[in-house]
């Protein structure tokens, strides 16, 4: 009896998987046919697959350009957020004062306006700067809007460090630096490495600042995408191969960092 | 626990390491931490005022960056005229039907999902990478394998599948623009709130379920009473998280539907962008991003309070 | 000047008063437990001690030197805490020689500390594996390695044993006398379980509300407490201590009638249980709980309209009494002590 149970269970857990990235999956597929193909009535399960419409994506002038700001922007981004997070991170964990829970949730409201909401100001800002359409423009936007996240993601990491082994590397003759330098940087590590990957996904699909404040030269591999939205002659295969090589680092990103990367998300909340 | 508790409490567990009376140099406790804290909390702090002052200073003035020149002040009229805009009253209609309807959907799907994935089966760990996917698609990759691929009246599959069971196909973008977008967005959010509820799910009681289980509770009564109040929380979370980003649903309108047709499709967000860049008029739309922010700082206060009871 | 002494020391956690004016004298090679209930301020003086928590009154000597206001990597002193605080990412073997290696001491002697300490533990196979794989009791003894390593002045031992399940925590209790035996350092151990101050002190300190109760050796706490605390707290099952109005028969018996006021204590091996008719205390009684070797009985003493007082008696034979039986008690000569309104003993008992 729990046996039959199981299948039906199983069975129900698959069927509505599968439905629910069904749509991932076609994109895969698709990305895989020529665009006779694509188009083809009724939808193609089975074909021989090619690269051509990869090769096609790849030949557009502006690909390589997007691609690389995608990267430069993500990881400047990622670097320079952990360079002013960690440190203000450490100070509160280790340092903390009867304000410091108050900053904390000051820095976390930052995040909770909309976006939308500095979009003007931003907006003018660049524009007399000379910075729209660059990629320092676009790297600060970005960093910005991670920071709170990164700062509440590294104090929790930094948090979790139990404070007597702190205390076993003092009695051990461990000084400050000592301290950090044997025992919580080996033990931050992960931290570190979590909150740097939700970051850089964070930027890499940053779409609402890309689309906005950037286009030809600065523009990320989201506003490359968006250029697919009415383009001329038949073009699915190669939206869909674009796509896939846009989306896939981040995806497998997130499955092996799912939990942590939820958990900056929530600011925690859910345990 | 407060702040008071927390000092008393701290030397049992060793936390309060501020008064450095035993560290080398009581200076190093001072500037150190104030040091380190100061890029990020100078950042913030420019990056949530500067705008918020601009904001406040064009909304009161008439400014359009066609006409850079000008600047005479207006008062409230850039509110009324944002109020008064025929396309207002549907574009807050349309945040909170986008809203309330991607809420709906990802916390009933969400709760029902999580539960038939939270015990074990074979593949259960494929299962739930695969589920987790959506999430981390980009927003206009999302928008355009929806628009295309998806919804295409002619060659997209939920054309063909409607054709296959013999109706006629529905081209969603242009009969149901709003329905649409709100059918991508609940996409790519339902796994958030699906891996929030399996991560709740997972500290939940199993001795509680089976005394629940020998008072002779069966499952729906176990779900109702022990489940549902357990996830009532997390729900919460989820809620107030979704409220404060979906406000925010911009690109996947700018890829599909453009706010149309005609402002079927246009929420507070797009409306704002419209009047910034693509009618260049600063000032109102300064106006609508500060009603914008009063309706999202009333998710986020309580939010805050929320997360403020977890934060030790 | 003995080897580590407090001199009036104080601290104060806000409002609190938590540790009021500590004076101690330690010697070398003394192994002192401090011993208390919870909230005493046991653990918060270890760690004054240590250097974890700073001094606010009085001051600290170690060897001559005033440590008061010293850090606690300077001072010498090696704690083994209630929860290991072992490092997670470190083998045993890096565990064990952490401190030496910040000492940059020569890594030809760190092995052969490092050896020897986990030869004497019992750990020698288990050197390059972490904390992660080892159970409670290895770990324990990791901490423990990781401080005789170091050979310091002191060894500081905070609550060691209470993560310990009961059959690992005698054994273990055993070793680390054995250790202090063959090693000869002055210790200082910090537990709420009188039991191990009793059998592992040389000399025993009572804490309550921040304040030293009494020092003495465990022998002179159990024969001659100072007061009623101490009286109550050494001792299992615990003394007998009873008003001097509520049972005037027994204050007459040991000559406290005269004190207003007070108590009478009795330790349960001092109450003698006589067949009804003998004895100056008629009893009922209420309760047997036969140990095996030990036999408990609790004896109520009706009388006067109200309810009596109940009496433990402890006798290392078994008994044919049962539930309900008339008894009469008896409390041996020279047995007793008497305590004032405040506590404080003013009879001695021989």
């Amino acid at each position: 009896m729990k046996h039959f149970g199981l299948i039906v269970r199983s069975a129900a857990a698959w069927v509505v998987t599968l439905l629910i990235v069904f749509p991932l999956i076609w994109l895969v597929l698709t990305a895989f046919k020529t665009e006779q193909q694509a188009i083809a009535v009724p939808p193609q399960l089975f074909f021989t697959p090619t690269l051509e419409s990869f090769a096609e994506v790849n030949l557009r002038s502006d690909y390589l350009l997007h691609a690389g700001n995608s990267v430069v922007t993500s990881f400047l981004s990622t670097l320079l957020g952990l360079a002013i997070a960690a440190p203000a991170a450490y100070s509160m964990a280790f340092f903390r004062t009867k304000r410091t829970r108050d900053i904390l949730m000051w820095m976390l409201s930052t995040k909770m306006m909309p976006a939308v909401g500095a979009l003007v100001p931003v907006y003018v800002i660049a524009q007399t700067a000379g910075m729209l359409d660059t990629l320092t423009g676009l790297t600060f936007v970005f960093t910005l809007s991670n920071l709170p996240i990164m700062v509440w993601m590294l104090y929790s990491g930094f948090k979790d460090i139990p404070p007597d082994i702190l205390e076993a590397a003092r009695m051990d003759g461990a000084n400050v630096w000592g301290e950090f330098l044997h025992v919580i940087r080996p033990l931050a590590m992960g931290t570190l490495a979590s909150t740097g990957l939700l970051c850089l996904v964070l930027s890499w699909n940053e779409a609402f600042w890309s689309l906005n404040l950037s286009s030809a030269k600065a523009g990320t591999l989201a506003t490359l995408i968006a250029s697919y939205s009415s383009p001329e002659g038949l073009f699915w295969a190669k939206l869909s191969a674009a796509s896939l090589m846009a989306i896939a680092p981040i995806v497998v990103i997130g499955w092996f960092s799912q939990k942590q990367l939820v958990q900056g998300l929530t600011f925690g909340a859910v345990k | 626990m407060s702040d008071a508790e927390l000092s008393v409490a701290a030397p049992l567990r060793g936390g309060d390491t501020s008064t450095g009376a035993t560290r080398e140099g009581t200076a190093v406790s001072r500037l150190l931490p104030r040091a380190l804290m100061a890029p990020a909390v100078i950042t913030l702090f420019l990056w949530m005022i500067v705008p918020l002052v601009m904001t406040l200073y064009f909304s009161a003035v008439r400014y359009n960056l066609m006409q850079p020149g000008d600047k005479e002040f207006v008062g409230l009229a850039n509110f009324e005229y944002f109020v008064t805009d025929p396309d207002f009253g549907p574009s807050v209609l349309n945040t909170l039907l986008l809203l309330g309807s991607v809420i709906a959907i990802t916390v009933v799907l969400g709760v029902g999902l999580a539960l038939l994935v939270n015990e074990p089966f074979p593949g259960r760990g494929i299962v739930r990478v695969l589920l987790i996917s959506p999430f981390f698609v980009m927003p206009t990759a999302n928008a355009l394998l929806w628009k295309h691929m998806m919804m295409n009246p002619v060659y997209g599959v939920l054309a063909q599948v409607s054709i296959f069971f013999g109706t006629t196909p529905v081209d969603w973008l242009t009969d149901h623009p709003l329905f649409s977008v709100i059918l991508m967005v609940a996409w790519q959010w339902l796994p958030f709130a699906c891996l929030i509820f399996i991560t709740s799910l997972q500290s939940l009681d199993r001795d509680q379920m089976e005394a629940a289980g020998m008072d002779g509770a069966n499952a729906l009564q176990k779900f109702w009473f022990l489940t549902l109040p357990h996830l009532g929380r997390p729900i919460a979370v989820v809620i107030m998280i979704e409220m404060i980003f979906l406000m925010s649903v911009f690109a996947e309108i700018f890829t599909t539907t453009g706010g149309g047709p005609g402002n079927e499709s246009t929420n507070v967000a797009f409306l704002i962008f419209k009047q910034a860049l693509m009618n260049f008029d600063v000032g109102v739309a300064s106006a609508g991003a500060l009603f914008a922010v009063v309706l999202a700082n009333i998710a986020a206060v309580f939010l805050i309070r929320m997360i403020g009871k977890n934060l030790d | 000047m003995a080897f580590l002494e407090l001199k009036g020391v104080e601290k104060h956690f806000g409002a609190v008063h938590a540790i009021k004016g500590i004076d101690l004298a330690i010697e070398k090679g003394e192994f002192v437990v401090f011993v208390g209930p919870s909230g005493c301020g046991k653990s918060t003086l270890l760690r004054m001690i240590a250097g974890l928590e700073p001094i606010d009154g009085g001051s600290l000597w170690l060897d001559g030197r005033e440590i008061t206001r010293l850090a606690s990597s300077k001072r010498d002193l090696a704690m083994v805490f209630q929860s290991y605080a072992l490092y997670p990412h470190m083998s045993v073997a890096d565990n064990m020689s952490f401190a030496l290696r910040l000492a940059n001491v020569d890594k030809a002697v760190i092995k052969e500390k490092v050896q020897r300490a986990a030869e004497i533990l019992n750990l020698t196979r288990y050197l390059e594996r972490t904390p992660r794989e080892l159970s409670g009791g290895q770990r324990q003894r990791v901490a423990i390695g990781r401080a005789i390593v170091r050979a310091p002045k002191v060894f500081l031992f905070d609550e060691p044993l209470s993560n310990l399940d009961a059959a690992l925590r005698g054994q273990t209790r055993l070793e680390i006398a054995k250790l202090h035996r063959e090693l000869g350092a002055t210790t200082i151990y910090v537990t709420h379980d009188q039991v191990e101050a009793m059998t592992m002190a040389d000399r025993v300190v009572v804490l309550r509300d921040g304040a030293i109760e009494q020092v003495g050796s465990p022998l002179q706490l159990y024969d001659r407490p100072a007061n009623r605390f101490v009286a109550q707290f050494i001792g299992t099952p615990q003394m007998n201590v009873i008003a001097t109005e509520q049972l005037p028969t027994l204050a007459g018996i040991v000559g406290a009638s005269g004190v207003l006021d007070g108590f009478i204590g009795v330790r349960p091996e001092h109450v003698v249980v006589h067949p009804a008719g003998r004895g100056r205390l008629p009893a009922q009684v209420d309760v047997i709980e036969s140990l095996g070797a030990d036999t408990l009985i609790y004896a109520n003493t009706r009388g006067n309209g109200h309810g009596g007082v109940t009496l433990i008696a402890r006798q290392n034979t078994r008994t044919d009494l049962k539930v309900g039986d008339e008894v009469g008690l008896d409390v041996l000569p020279a047995s007793f002590h008497v305590f004032d309104r405040q506590g404080h003993v003013v009879a001695p008992a021989h």
